[in-house]
């Protein structure tokens, strides 16, 4: 259904599906997910390793390692497709439109150049600036991302930088020419606790400046709740449960969700035993049929084993869960024996 | 004294300092100096039989350096280390060490690199009782490996597999099995969960609880992460640059920190219950431990530093209004002097 622009989400991904060909065969790593991120909203992706949530992001900026593909399923970005793009037009698009920040800045930085050259090169690409230009906005941009004495930093290499500061230069390049989209990968999961709070802060502070959106990756509930709008909880190469975060969080609807809230220690609870999700997720090669959570799912019932069910709208949030099918919703109203 | 009311881990003035200076050529060649990293620089604690003893702080402050120290790994430059009234130090020869070293056990941070890939889990969890020489006979140490693989929560049929064949957190419990094998009283746990999902994380903790209280083990936990040191301790030590800022009972640590240090850290604590509270994280990063500041090492990063924190070093002393028996101990002269603002936060018991 065509929108008017206006309301058009920045980020619309529709039915993506990934695929890993092995000589065992196909390994579905993301199974027909969609979401969409708004105009300067920051989605979190949350989910345990192995869920896809680093997958879905490389799928989106066109960075899957090969042999994984794109299986099925479009990709849109301000209206326009993107992942069928050829691979050139696609570098184009990476860096000027989708920013990226990865878990560990030492290997998002080439330890051979200086961050000025690596800075004045991503400018010069995507910007029609000169290279004093370009040199004189990338002192700027270090400034901007809170590195002390910019106009010397410039000329330092990577090494010379602790994580912390490492990370505000990656941020720094992410944010270069000016993306729409920033796709954060785990950024804050290689550093101490205290330079994490100050890098999200720094996320947090350049986005509502620049109205730049993030997709926030992580597995991290916390800096979730802390920077996300809304979130989407992954598992198993699906999405569990999407909606705003304050919902998720303190009414999560699919017991998946509902599990992992409760098994997050948290000072001031006190708590003899954490809540405990038995069992762990279930390897690529043997997703169970129906709902891939049955297994593990203390309130599964005889339809979750045979019917995989999709995202099903529950107020503001969405979630994949037979609990919440309209029908069951109606039966319950009803009175009715069917659950 | 008697043997119930003894503590039963004794630190007292430990220090171990490593010694990062360029090789010796270098050192000639481009006058170099010598080069020393004070990793653990005087450090007294005292852990209780059957509580767990939490010590917290980033990277670098040398909270894996005091595990290490207390377990063998590493010898101390100076200090005395006191398990069940024996001196550590006092021992000479490995046989010497050997009925004390099977009281004590450690549990690493990565279950991956934690367990030899070639040998069968029923063999690396056999190692400890072949090694201390604890049974006899192969059938009954089959029959002892099975009772551990289910005191842990795997099946006696896992014990035949190989390490590659199981989860994160699956490898975790083999760690525990393994540790639990020569039936210590002390275990040292090294981040145990950090590598670990928080489903996963959830699943070792209750674990770690159950059977501290089947087995009566007393925990020493050695953590970054502030949420999972309050679920598990009795008592906490902050740590920084090698020093301790601050030791009190946990609910004293987190209801009324004193430290400056200790303040931040809880600051940077995500909010999950989403009150909307304001976080401001502190600036500054943690100093080259090769380097410290003089002083206090947190006044570079204090705001309530003053000119005798950039001279004089704080010793730990009691705080001032905590029960008699339960003070926390603080290192820092404004709490000393009082001319810090209390910092009271309540802590929502559910």
């Amino acid at each position: 259904m065509p929108r008017p622009p206006a309301n058009q989400p920045l980020l619309q991904v529709e039915n993506l599906v990934v695929e890993f060909p092995t000589r065992r065969g196909v390994l579905r790593a993301i199974d027909d997910i969609s979401f969409h991120i708004d105009q300067g909203e920051v989605l979190g992706v949350v989910g345990e390793s192995g869920a896809g949530k680093s997958l879905t992001g490389a799928a989106i900026i066109g960075l899957l390692e090969p042999p994984g593909r794109i299986a099925g399923g479009r990709v849109f970005l301000d209206g326009g497709r993107i992942d069928d793009l050829p691979p050139e037009k696609m570098r184009r698009v990476r860096g000027k439109q989708i920013g990226a920040i990865f878990q560990d800045p030492l290997t998002s930085l080439n330890p051979l150049y200086s961050i000025g050259r690596q800075l004045a090169e991503t400018i010069t690409t995507h910007l029609p600036m000169s290279e004093a230009e370009a040199r004189k906005r990338a002192i700027e941009l270090l400034a901007e991302v809170g590195i002390p004495a910019p106009d010397k930093r410039i000329d330092h290499y990577p090494h010379q930088f602790s994580g912390g500061m490492r990370q505000r230069v990656v941020i720094a390049l992410a944010l270069c020419a000016n993306p729409r989209l920033i796709i954060a990968d785990e950024p804050t999961t290689a550093l101490d606790v205290s330079i994490q709070a100050q890098i999200i802060a720094l996320l947090k502070r350049l986005c509502r400046d620049h109205g730049t959106a993030v997709m926030l990756i992580t597995h991290d509930m916390g800096v979730i709740a802390e920077t996300a709008d809304r979130v989407a909880v992954m598992y198993a190469g699906r999405i569990a449960e999407v909606g705003p975060v304050r919902q998720v969080i303190k009414h999560a609807l699919h017991p998946y969700t509902e599990g992992l809230m409760g098994s997050i220690p948290s000072v001031g609870m006190d708590r003899q035993r954490l809540a405990q999700i038995d069992g762990a997720m279930p390897r690529l090669n043997a997703i169970p049929q129906g709902c891939a959570f049955n297994p593990r799912c203390p309130k599964v019932f005889d339809r979750c084993r045979v019917e995989r069910p999709d995202l099903m709208a529950q107020g503001t949030t969405q979630v994949a869960c037979w609990l919440h099918a309209p029908d069951r919703a109606l039966a319950k109203a009803a009175g009715g024996g069917r659950g | 004294m008697a043997e119930a009311s003894r503590p039963l881990v004794r630190v007292q003035g430990l220090k171990r300092y490593f010694d990062v200076s360029a090789p010796l050529l270098n050192r000639l060649l481009e006058g170099q100096p010598r080069l020393t990293l004070r990793a653990v620089d005087g450090v007294d604690f005292t852990i209780n039989r059957g509580e767990t003893f939490s010590i917290v702080g980033e990277s670098g402050c040398g909270k894996s350096t005091v595990a290490r120290l207390i377990v063998g790994l590493y010898r101390p430059t100076a200090g005395v280390i006191e398990f069940d009234g024996a001196d550590m130090s006092g021992f000479r020869s490995r046989k010497e060490m050997a009925p004390l070293r099977r009281r004590q056990q450690m549990i690493f941070q990565d279950p991956y690199a934690s367990l030899n890939p070639r040998w069968r889990v029923r063999d690396i969890i056999a190692e400890p009782i072949r090694a201390f020489r604890l049974i006899d006979g192969n059938a009954a140490i089959v029959a002892r490996t099975d009772e551990l693989l289910r005191q842990v929560g795997l099946a006696p049929a896992d014990g035949d597999k190989y390490p590659h064949e199981f989860s994160g957190g699956q490898r975790q419990r083999i760690s525990i099995a393994r540790a639990l094998a020569s039936q210590p009283e002390f275990l040292i746990c090294d981040e145990p969960t950090s590598a670990l999902d928080v489903s996963v994380q959830a699943q070792i903790l209750n674990l770690m609880k159950d059977l501290q209280r089947e087995l009566k083990l007393t925990y020493l936990f050695i953590s970054h992460n502030l949420a999972v040191v309050y679920h598990i301790s009795d008592h906490v030590a902050v740590m920084y640059l090698g020093r301790i800022a601050e030791l009190a009972p946990t609910r004293v640590l987190f209801s009324r920190p004193r430290h400056p240090y200790t303040r931040m850290l809880l600051d940077t604590i995500p909010d999950l219950a989403m009150t909307g509270r304001q976080r401001n994280p502190v600036a500054g990063e943690v100093p080259n431990p090769i380097n410290p500041p003089t002083g206090c090492g947190f006044h570079p990063r204090c705001p309530f530093a003053n000119e005798r924190c950039k001279i004089e070093r704080p010793e730990p002393l009691p705080a001032r209004g905590d029960a008699p028996g339960s003070a926390a101990l603080v290192a820092c002269h404004g709490v000393e002097e009082g001319r810090l603002p209390d910092d009271v936060r309540p802590l929502n018991a559910a």
